[in-house]
């Protein structure tokens, strides 16, 4: 590997762009360059931009390049944006393909949206590509940068060339000032602001706060770990993410858990705000009508004994017990259940009467649990009396080939066949009762049954949930803001101070951000010193003509 | 309660009037003679941060009484969230005030408060009850995070508005003018917005139309302007109400789609009228304001506001979100369109920093993505809750 020789005799890596020794430039490039540039990684050979003639090369400085880093960041952005134009797939309702629903509601920009995969945008290779690429990008330009930088901060001199002073954007060179004195005393000022001064040869190097240049690369540790959190999701045992749908009354298994856990629905409760329930409601509830206050199922937790039969229900024992909230899941193990859903008033039970047709008496009363119909079973009423059901449709859809059809087990249409004995008939007359509907199959009966009340309960809906990736999760968020705020609320400031010939006194100051902070932190030093506050040669050029003037007279610099 | 909530509203009310009171201070203190670099002491300053201080204590007065007469953080819709919005606003430049003593900032960034509690009255300002998904300690702590982070970011937007007032040229003409304009024309927008609101609420206008919605549902909507589109299948219930009979499309929110056009109009109307009589751009009437005004101070506001909003913004609008989502909802991230846009909010401001630091985009690039950053903060609060409907759309 080639060296660049300073020429104060020091052997700096190929690519440095400052000595790391005394500061001089080593190259045109570098001196044409603003100094805030060069100075951002202290003039360090970075790789990328040392090396470019392998395809490893290559792919290392297109990766570590903040402008690819900054371009992946917009594409992300746009695409996302465009990505919230129409609902999402997931949002959709469910019956529908999303083939249709797209072209269907929203003509042909829906049509487009669906082709170039926008409606799942998210779940998208390129999406996924987009976000690895980034992640890429992150982990190379930091170590492109973060090595080197880390590298020269550590081992920094403290005396540097003149000309590197000379480029600080703080600079001002005191004739007549350079006693010991003098020096002592800006030190002394420096210190009191919390700077660690280095003193050699009666220059000085002041600084504080360096670890705030790691700040960057602490984030962005914080966020390749939340990626490879994100990532994990997939891996099988990681996320669990079922819905259990639980009737009032009902013990079910928790999806999940492999049989282990059970839970019982106590009873579901959903609530409104009344008027009246407080003064200050009441206008909102007149305007938009009822508003939800509480969904909840009071539910009971129960864990299976290890050497139950699987599948049964026998040997549970209660492990917790409480009401599940929006906002308020149930955790336990590593499941949490939340309340998602719900169903209101599904049938549950029918209350039906065997009437006498002439007289309109009834003869008897009996109720037919739509979830256990006792099929084979035979109702037993008044003496000599008595009703037994044949069939059961619980989800009546019509008649096929003269036998009634059931879609589905759920009671959302519910039918009967009767057959009902009396003295009269012992054989039993047949009757067909669905809702609305009263059929007598085999010809006119002398007794019908009548429809008498219902009873129904609730559905809850509840989501079980298990994400092993939270705690990755946590972590990187947590290492990503740390970094943020160090990166963010500190800034590391740097002031050299040399003795040069003629009893000239250089001061220059360097910071990486908040250069008006700078400023205010050193002046004291310097008026301690007796010393003018070191002048700011701002690179930022005034295009309004009246502000030249003032930058002339020295009033913009000066803020006190 | 009924009584604290009254004694709220008149805080709040208080509150708008002492910040306009402060901003004619603080244009009188960039006016004065003796006033050579923008910051320091100045009399006129001083009385102008004072008074924006008292009007913001009042403001906190009406934040608490409404909290204690609710028995929620008032943060919950849209009304409460803007006006929550706007204080936070107020808050952060009187720090960042407080760190430089720049008075022009006060001349842009109070108006800007203002005008965002005016619009933010503008939406049903009654108290509501909470809906069990907001029934949480989360909602004040991520609410209140957000906005106080996206309004320290609003602060790089006022320093970068008043950067480009004196940085462009604008007796040449040309794109940054354009552009500069066009900001403030939408700046008219909202005023247009306010003003016609405004008008028609106090004049009592109201009227009522039956109509198909997209789900072929025939429903009834309430029009607080005169309609000069209907929707879907609309007919007009309300006798002697104006209607054109110009029917839009079933997807089209026809209610809202009117308010913009009413806003339009009267904006475009206002604009008019101010270069009409001026005989100059908007831009051109404030430049003399910022004569005096210096870059470099500019430009370092606008980067410190930015370093200091996104590490808050990023906790409360991504961290505490999902947290906040992950109990709420199952899940810490659901790809909802508030969700989708605060993530964008964060890369575009992730983006300027990068940019800052490592391309050397200082100035007026540095201004003109602060003024863009801000566009899309406003977009998210007022668009994708009125456009886009997702989880988080207020009632
Ligand atoms: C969403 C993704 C990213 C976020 C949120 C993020 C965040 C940050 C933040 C907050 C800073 C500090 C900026 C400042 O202090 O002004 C920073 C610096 C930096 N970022 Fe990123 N970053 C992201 C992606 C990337 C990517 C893709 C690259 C790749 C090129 C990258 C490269 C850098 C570099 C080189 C620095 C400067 C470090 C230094 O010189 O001290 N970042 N990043």
């Amino acid at each position: 590997m080639s060296k660049i020789i300073c020429q104060c005799g020091h052997e700096n890596p190929e690519g440095s762009e400052l000595c790391q020794a005394c500061g001089r430039t080593l190259t045109e490039a570098a001196a044409k360059r603003k100094t805030h540039d060069v100075m951002r990684y202290e003039g360090m050979a970075r790789r990328s931009q040392t090396y470019h003639s392998s395809i490893i090369d290559k792919i290392w400085n297109f990766f570590s390049s903040v402008k690819v880093g900054v371009t992946l960041i917009f594409i992300t952005l746009v695409a996302s944006a465009i990505g919230t134009i129409f609902p999402q797939e997931f949002f959709i309702p469910q019956n529908i393909p999303a083939v249709e629903y797209y072209e269907s509601r929203y003509g042909i920009a829906g049509k487009i949206y669906y082709v170039l995969g926008f409606h799942d945008l998210y779940g998208s290779w390129w999406f996924m590509l987009l976000v690895a690429a980034i992640g890429t990008s992150i982990i190379i330009a930091s170590l492109d940068r973060g090595i080197p930088l880390y590298k020269a901060l550590k081992k920094q001199r403290v005396e540097r060339h003149d000309s590197f002073l000379k480029r600080q954007r703080i600079y001002t060179a005191y004739e007549g000032n350079a006693s010991d004195d003098v020096i002592e005393r800006i030190g002394e000022g420096l210190r009191k602001r919390r700077y660690k001064v280095k003193a050699e040869n009666g220059h000085l190097l002041a600084e504080k706060n360096r670890f705030s240049r790691w700040g960057p690369y602490i984030n962005h540790v914080g966020l390749i770990i939340f990626l490879i959190g994100a990532m994990l999701r997939f891996v099988p045992g990681m996320y669990v993410d079922e819905i259990l749908w639980i009737r009032e009354g009902e013990t079910r298994s928790i999806p999940g858990t492999e049989q282990e856990y059970f839970l019982k629905n106590d009873g579901f409760t959903l609530e409104t705000y009344q008027e009246g329930d407080s003064e200050v409601f009441d206008q909102t509830i007149q305007r938009t009508g009822a508003i939800a206050k509480n969904f909840q199922t009071d539910a009971i937790l129960y864990k299976r004994d290890e050497n139950a039969v699987a599948g049964s229900q026998d040997e549970l024992t209660e492990v917790d017990h409480h009401a599940i909230q929006v906002n308020v899941p149930m955790k336990f193990d590593q499941f949490a259940l939340y309340q998602t859903d719900y169903i209101e008033n599904e049938l549950y039970k029918m209350n039906f009467t065997m009437d006498n047709k002439e007289t309109g008496e009834p003869v008897g009363a009996f109720t037919v649990d739509l979830f256990n119909p006792e099929t084979s079973g035979v109702y037993e009423l008044e003496e000599g009396y008595s009703v037994e059901l044949t069939g059961y449709y619980p989800d009546f859809s019509g008649f096929e080939d003269g036998e009634p059809q059931s879609d589905s087990p759920l009671p959302n249409n519910p039918a009967f066949l009767f057959n009902m004995v009396s003295p009269e008939h012992p054989d039993g007359e047949v009757a067909f009762v669905a809702i609305q509907q009263n059929l007598e199959p085999l010809g006119p009966n002398e007794y019908e049954i009548s429809f008498n009340g219902i009873e129904t309960r609730d559905l809850s809906g509840l989501t079980v949930r298990k994400d092993l990736t939270l705690w990755i999760l946590a972590l990187g968020g947590a290492i990503f803001m740390f970094g943020v705020v160090i990166g963010a609320y500190w800034n590391h400031r740097r002031v050299w101070i040399k003795k040069g010939p003629d009893s000239i006194l250089y001061a220059a100051g360097h910071t990486n951000k908040n250069w008006y902070g700078l400023k205010k932190d050193i002046a004291p030093a310097f008026e301690y010193a007796g010393l003018d506050q070191p002048m700011d040669h701002q690179e930022l050029k005034e295009s309004d003509s009246s502000a030249k003037e003032e930058e002339e007279s020295g009033t913009t610099r000066q803020h006190k | 309660m009924a009584q604290l909530a009254s004694i709220s509203s008149t805080l709040l009310y208080i509150a708008f009037l002492l910040y306009l009171v402060a901003t004619v201070f603080f244009a009188g203190s960039i006016k004065s003679k003796k006033h050579t670099n923008q910051t320091g002491k100045n009399r006129w300053a001083t009385i102008g941060i004072t008074i924006t201080l008292i009007g913001f204590a009042s403001q906190l007065g009406y934040f608490i009484t409404r909290w204690i007469a609710s028995g929620h953080a008032p943060v919950s819709n849209l009304f409460e969230f803007i006006t929550f919005f706007a204080m936070m606003l107020v808050a952060s430049f009187i720090i960042i005030y407080f760190i430089y003593r720049l008075h022009i900032l006060g001349v842009f960034a109070l108006p800007i408060a203002l005008l965002i509690i005016a619009y933010s009255s503008m939406f049903p300002r009654d108290i509501s009850p909470l809906i069990p998904a907001l029934q949480s300690d989360w909602l004040a702590i991520h609410v209140s995070t957000v906005a106080a982070g996206e309004a320290i970011l609003a602060i790089s937007f006022v320093a970068g508005l008043i950067f480009l007032l004196k940085d462009i040229d604008l007796s040449k003409g040309g794109k940054q003018a354009f552009w500069l304009e066009s900001v403030l024309f939408g700046i008219i927008l909202v005023l247009g917005f306010v003003l016609s609101a405004t008008a028609f609420s106090v004049a009592g206008y109201e009227s009522e139309f039956t109509f198909v919605n997209a789900d072929e549902e025939e429903t009834t909507v309430q029009y607080a302007m005169p309609a000069l589109v209907t929707p879907n299948e609309g007919e007009l219930l309300t006798e002697g109400a104006f209607s054109t009979g110009l029917e839009m499309h079933e997807l089209v929110n026809a209610p809202r789609l009117n308010t913009v056009i009413w806003s339009i109009g009267v904006g475009a109307i206002l604009y008019l009228l101010i270069r009409l009589i001026t005989r100059r751009t908007v831009a051109a009437l404030f430049q003399p304001l910022v004569k005096k005004a210096n870059l470099d101070m500019l430009d370092e506001i606008g980067y410190r506001s930015v370093l200091i909003g996104f590490p808050v913004f990023t906790l409360g609008g991504l961290v505490f979100a999902m947290i906040w989502a992950q109990i709420a909802w199952t899940r810490f991230w659901g790809w909802d369109p508030k969700e989708v846009w605060a993530l964008i909010t964060w890369l575009f401001y992730a983006a300027f920093l990068h940019l800052r630091l490592s391309r050397g985009w200082e100035g007026n690039r540095s201004a003109w993505l602060a003024v863009i950053g801000f566009v899309i903060i406003m977009f998210n609060l007022v668009a994708v809750n009125l456009i886009i409907a997702g989880l988080h759309s207020y009632a």
